[in-house]
């Protein structure tokens, strides 16, 4: 059963597993929703998608399978009619009352009426509505679909004359939670704190009972011994691009500014203007005033350190590649070299880009610090962050 | 069992059907959603819309999984053996028993509640996966194998601080509470404040989304702000026309309840210039 979509929903790249899929199934079997297709879809969500970030996608799968669904013709209920007659009886048998079960009997059993209305479908050439004998909408017969007998059979209703057209999964409410799109302080979070490491370093402060016992028995008396507390030993600087063509970005930025402060215990923030050069500055509104030379950030942070890089890489390519281009001050040393001596400074590295990734290469610049990065460049939202952290780990 | 919300819970239809998927197929259910959109509470509703026990165990980041099994008290069965205590003898002295034991070990079925889950340690659902798959554990100490006498329904919350792991997902349904919209809000209110006016409820509801919609908030207030402010309102017996906001009042009244953040408050005041300036 619904094999089709689970096949579907793999090939979305929806991480769904099997014993999910089994337990949708068994959830089915248990009636928890019963012929309703909100309830239906309400379950297989809560049973099959365990992301709110995923559950857009579902809602998209969701859609297109159940779309094929309805787009049945009369022609291949027809032709699929050979359905295990048990399972209809089982079906029919919670809807009809023990009096209407006898009445179907007594015209002959399930098999007539199938029989019946495998005929009345045949007989039937023109499109007919209301009534209580023919196959269409609106009627009062056990067969079609809108009618005043819901327990009949439904064939091929079509959502465009439903009032109701809009479904709750095309509403695709959750869309906002796609990760391809852009992130909240949140996301952010939840991306860097991929990057922790748990490491006992310290003071030896955390009794440690095992080896108390230990030295205890092993002394006669009682002797605590103590051992490192476990911290998060990750270390990051991290250099903001602002002012010029970053202004735009300049609210975004800070965002994961804001949420990285309080993921890290040693993160280190410094800011420069297009180009990495041998100044840079802590405070914005002091940037003139009070430069730290990039040297003495070198000479400060040892490879330990992480090094993330956040900037649009838009800029004049000389800005990057000729002595003196710089647009702010004369530089003396070409942005390259002093790029690729903070990559050779932290090994494990990585540039954040604010654009739109379609927007990378319109600008030449771009490519060149691609490359001074060897390709490590992600964009910023939860599946670039993601990307950053697997290379930075 | 079936759990369609109470008189003091207003259940959507799909929260509905993923609470009564996890009970009738006694699997635990994650619960995903803004801060103060009634998760904890989801947990103590079903509880008393089923009349069942409720055990709450709430998670710190120093939580680790054991705590909610047992504990051995090493430390006093040392000290007791240095005072030639004749309680050391008995290991099971020694031995607390944790939440989830308490869960199992009750004689009817319970709402066992494990709240903040993404608190904790990022390992610490890993480290549950088999008590809550098969709802038994097995104490080393004494060689006892606890199994639940009847498989609690397992609710977990979480704010999505940390990403939990596959495994454990696997296990679980999962419900991301949505922010309620309009009508399931004054339902909601409603619900808390059965004699409040519609006119003050509507007026009140409006400025609220208002509120919710400005871009840029760090905090939104939530439904559990919304049902303090109306609380206020009402306190205060307020008119739907003290609520009107314009010139010098950037804010409605009582929006200390609503905005819990001076940055926030700060954009409410630039939003103001500027509209001021727009005139």
């Amino acid at each position: 059963m619904f094999l089709d979509f689970l096949i579907k929903m793999k090939e979305s790249k929806l991480p769904v597993s099997l014993s999910e899929f089994l337990t949708f199934l068994d959830s089915l079997q248990f009636n928890i929703v019963e012929f309703d297709i909100n309830k239906f879809y309400y379950l297989a969500r809560t049973s099959l998608i365990k992301d709110e970030k995923l559950i857009d996608k579902f809602d998209i799968v969701f859609g297109e399978y159940f779309k094929a669904i309805e787009k049945i013709e009369l022609d291949d209920v027809l032709n699929s009619l050979s359905i295990p007659k048990d399972w209809l009886e089982k079906v029919l048998s919670k809807h009809f009352t023990k009096k209407e079960m006898e009445s179907i009997k007594s015209q002959g059993g399930i098999d007539k009426l199938i029989e019946k209305f495998k005929k009345r479908l045949e007989e039937q050439k023109k499109r007919h509505q209301g009534g209580n004998k023919w196959i269409g909408t609106s009627g009062t017969s056990p067969f079609g679909a809108y009618g005043y007998n819901p327990e009949g059979i439904r064939i091929g209703q079509d959502s465009r004359i439903n009032g109701k057209a809009i479904k709750v999964w095309d509403k695709r409410i959750f869309k906002d939670f796609d990760s391809s799109n852009e992130l909240d302080t949140r996301g952010f979070q939840v991306a860097l704190k991929r990057l922790r490491q748990w490491a006992k370093t310290g003071l030896n402060e955390e009794l440690d009972l095992d080896e108390t016992i230990n030295n205890t028995s092993k002394n006669g008396y009682l002797d605590i011994t103590t051992k490192k507390e476990r911290e998060n030993s990750i270390k990051i600087v991290l250099f903001f691009d602002v002012g010029g063509s970053m202004d735009y970005h300049v609210q975004k930025v800070e965002q994961l500014f804001a949420a990285s402060r309080n993921v890290f215990k040693n993160l280190n923030y410094f800011y420069f203007h297009n180009c990495l050069y041998e100044d840079v500055w802590k405070k914005n509104d002091r940037r003139w005033e009070e430069r730290i030379s990039t040297h003495d950030i070198f000479r400060t942070f040892n490879k330990d350190y992480k090094c993330i890089f956040v900037g649009d890489a838009s800029m004049s390519p000389y800005e990057i590649l000729v002595p003196g281009a710089g647009n702010e001050h004369y530089n003396h040393e070409s942005g390259k070299i002093w790029l690729e001596r903070a990559i050779k400074n932290w090994p494990s590295n990585v540039w954040i880009n604010p654009l739109p990734k379609n927007y990378w290469d319109m600008s030449h610049s771009n490519g060149i610090i691609k490359e001074i990065f060897s390709n490590k460049m992600v964009s910023l939202n939860l599946k670039g962050l993601e990307e950053a952290m697997k290379l930075l780990s | 069992m079936k759990f369609l919300g109470t008189k003091d819970y207003i259940s959507t239809e799909d929260l509905s059907v993923a609470v009564n998927a996890s009970i009738t197929l006694e699997k635990p259910l994650l619960v995903k959603g803004e801060p103060g959109t009634g998760k904890t509470e989801l947990a103590r509703q079903i509880a008393s819309s089923l009349k069942l026990k409720i055990i709450e165990w709430n998670i710190k980041s120093t939580t680790k999984a054991q705590q909610g099994l047992y504990e051995y008290d090493a430390v006093s069965r040392l000290r007791d053996s240095q005072l030639k205590d004749k309680k050391i003898n008995n290991i099971s002295n020694y031995i607390k028993k944790g939440k989830i034991w308490n869960a199992f070990e009750l004689k009817d079925k319970c709402v066992l509640l494990i709240d903040e889950i993404d608190k904790a340690d990022i390992e610490f659902p890993n480290d549950l996966l088999q008590e809550l798959d098969r709802m038994e554990f097995y104490v080393y100490e004494t060689g006892e194998l606890i199994k639940a006498n009847n498989r609690p329904i397992v609710i977990i919350t979480s704010n999505n601080e940390k990403e939990l792991p596959e495994a454990f997902l696997r296990r679980c349904f999962f419900h991301y509470i949505k922010f309620p919209e309009i009508e399931t809000l004054s339902k909601i209110i409603e619900v808390h404040f059965p004699n409040i006016k519609k006119k003050l409820l509507d007026s009140a509801l409006q400025k609220f989304f208002e509120i919710r919609d400005v871009p840029g908030l760090k905090k939104k207030p939530s439904t559990s702000e919304a049902l303090d402010w109306i609380k206020l309102l009402l306190v205060d017996d307020l008119d739907p026309a003290d609520l009107k906001v314009g010139g010098k009042k950037i804010l409605p009244k009582m929006y200390g309840a609503l905005i819990k953040n001076e940055q926030d408050i700060k954009l409410f005041e630039q939003l103001a210039f500027l509209s001021r300036n727009n005139d």
